[in-house]
């Protein structure tokens, strides 16, 4: 579990968002939805407590795994994993060895990270949270640039860890796979959380931020644009 | 790797001890404690703190290219040599040049530390580093231009192009003991170095303080390089080429290459030392080469190498 409470989140001398009081809880699955520029990723941070002015948070505890992340150096998948042990001090091969089997990089763990496909780097970046054995997963985007099969599998598995007693909280564009794999959605509009609550509740809120139409068809979904 | 390294800087050692201006061969006491021990262990030191600081700085800025030279620090220490230089002041009292070059190196890095400032991150003390070398580079110039007499002049730039040639006992104590105290300032910032390849935000979230490590890397590299310039000149292209050559041996992780790069300058640099003596001895040279040009003219095709296979 974690709480954040602050009146303003700051980038600079620009307010993100007011008035957040949020708490992400153990067997949950939150999505950080909302337009470009609506502060998930400044949540995300605060959340992480790598904002200035938020809370610091126990490296043991909460594993962070910003959009884009990538090493700089031709290090193996293993040693990249390997180092979500550093928070902890240790070299202990039994998490790593975990990580790398949850997210399907048994067979690359010694490739170099610059010679795999960026999905499979991304990969190991989780896979590098998952080292942590973190009570509280913060990923931003884990889904970008992965083919939909994967996206749907690094979902599930987010679902899956969430539903063992972790705290996971994901920011995401794909509404549908928010809709169809979190438990929990926030949705960031104007300075505000704008609507908080069981995805299929939340999505009239959702289409309103991004100023879609909403539709009710067959199931509650967004349309492409008028 | 590291045995290898050790075995290798043991049999130039002893090779460092058995050759020199006088021959090839042991010579009488007097060479061997006053030139030839210190010289060859200030060959040692300066290259393992110059592979080093290049390990730590590329490690820590996440750039291949970043060399010791980079934060200015080598640039101040020539600085406060030509100052000594310039007003003649070495003709009287032997140790003021190195002292020269240590005050020189000491008032850089206060200087880069400050102008870097608190928030310390990669670009802010790589901007610093240039604004640094700059000065540096400017106010030897107008000390060049200014020069007294043209003795002054042929004497600072041959002291530039970096050499241990003549170095004596007191070189050796005075530049040991920051060249030791960097060295191992740098070598415990493996975790810190191996957490920043990821980028300073994870690094911060896996519990590094990202700022105390960079300023911890600043501090080292001005000890281990500044008395290393002090003593020994402008020595280039160690620092930038020793990781490069050392990372298909040991991997790519910048902590695991630290203790690697640092007995791999030491080799490199004293390897090139042993070139400079020895060529003198083959060809009938008037003079010794200076051991900068040396390291530029080995490490440059060395590194048009690595960079052709790398692409």
């Amino acid at each position: 579990m974690i709480t954040l409470r602050s009146p303003e989140l700051r980038l600079g001398n620009a307010v993100i968002l007011r008035d957040v009081d949020l708490t992400l809880n153990p067997g949950e699955l939150t999505a950080l939805c909302g337009p470009n520029g609506a502060g998930k990723t400044t949540l995300l941070r605060a959340l992480a407590g790598l904002l200035p002015g938020s809370p610091p948070r126990d490296p043991r505890r909460v594993a962070y795994v910003p959009q884009g992340a990538r090493a700089a150096w031709g290090m193996t998948v293993r040693e990249v994993v390997a180092l979500g042990r550093i928070p902890h001090g240790d070299t202990a091969s039994g998490p790593v060895d975990a990580a790398l089997v949850v997210c399907g990089l048994q067979a690359l763990q010694s490739r170099r990270i610059d010679r795999i496909s960026g999905g499979q780097a991304r990969r190991a970046m989780l896979a590098r949270a998952f080292a942590s054995e973190p009570d509280v997963m913060l990923l931003d985007e884990p889904t970008a640039d992965l083919d939909p099969a994967a996206a749907h599998a690094v979902m599930a598995l987010l679902r899956q860890t969430a539903a063992a007693g972790r705290s996971v909280a994901v920011v995401l564009h794909a509404l549908d796979l928010a809709q169809l794999y979190a438990h929990r959605m926030l949705v960031l509009d104007g300075g505000d959380i704008a609507a908080d609550g069981p995805p299929g509740a939340v999505l009239p809120a959702a289409a309103a931020a991004f100023g879609l139409p909403y539709g009710t068809d067959a199931t509650p979904r967004l349309l492409p644009p008028a | 790797m590291i045995r290898a390294l050790l075995a290798a800087s043991l049999l130039l050692l002893i090779a460092g001890l058995l050759i020199g201006a006088a021959g090839i061969g042991v010579p009488d006491a007097a060479i061997l404690w006053q030139l030839r021990a210190p010289r060859t262990l200030l060959a040692l030191l300066v290259g393992g703190g110059l592979g080093l600081s290049g390990a730590v700085l590329q490690g820590a800025l996440r750039n291949p290219l970043a060399d010791p030279g980079l934060l200015g620090i080598g640039g101040c220490a020539a600085l406060g040599a030509v100052g000594v230089f310039y007003w003649g002041i070495s003709t009287h009292f032997a140790p003021a040049l190195p002292l020269g070059g240590l005050a020189g190196a000491g008032i850089g890095c206060i200087a880069l530390l400050a102008m870097a400032g608190r928030a310390l991150s990669g670009p802010s003390l790589i901007l610093a580093g240039v604004a640094l070398s700059a000065l540096a580079a400017a106010l030897m110039a107008l000390a060049l231009t200014a020069a007294p007499n043209p003795f002054a002049l042929a004497e600072i730039t041959f002291w530039l192009m970096g050499g241990l040639a003549d170095r004596a006992p007191i070189h050796l104590a005075l530049a040991a003991p920051p060249i030791l105290l960097g060295c191992f300032l740098l070598l415990r910032l493996g975790r810190g170095l191996d957490a920043l390849s990821l980028g300073e935000e994870v690094a911060a979230s896996l519990g590094v303080p990202v700022a105390s490590t960079l300023r911890r890397a600043a501090l080292g590299v001005a000890l281990a390089v500044g008395a290393g310039a002090a003593v020994a000149g402008g020595i280039g292209f160690v620092g930038l080429v020793v990781p490069h050559m050392l990372r298909p041996f040991v991997g790519q992780r910048p902590g695991a290459l630290l203790w690697a790069s640092m007995l791999g300058g030491g080799v490199l640099l004293l390897a090139a030392d042993l070139l400079a003596r020895g060529l003198p001895l083959a060809f009938a040279l008037t003079q010794e080469p200076p051991l900068g040009v040396l390291t530029a003219l080995l490490g440059a095709p060395l590194l048009i190498r690595i960079a052709r296979g790398a692409s």
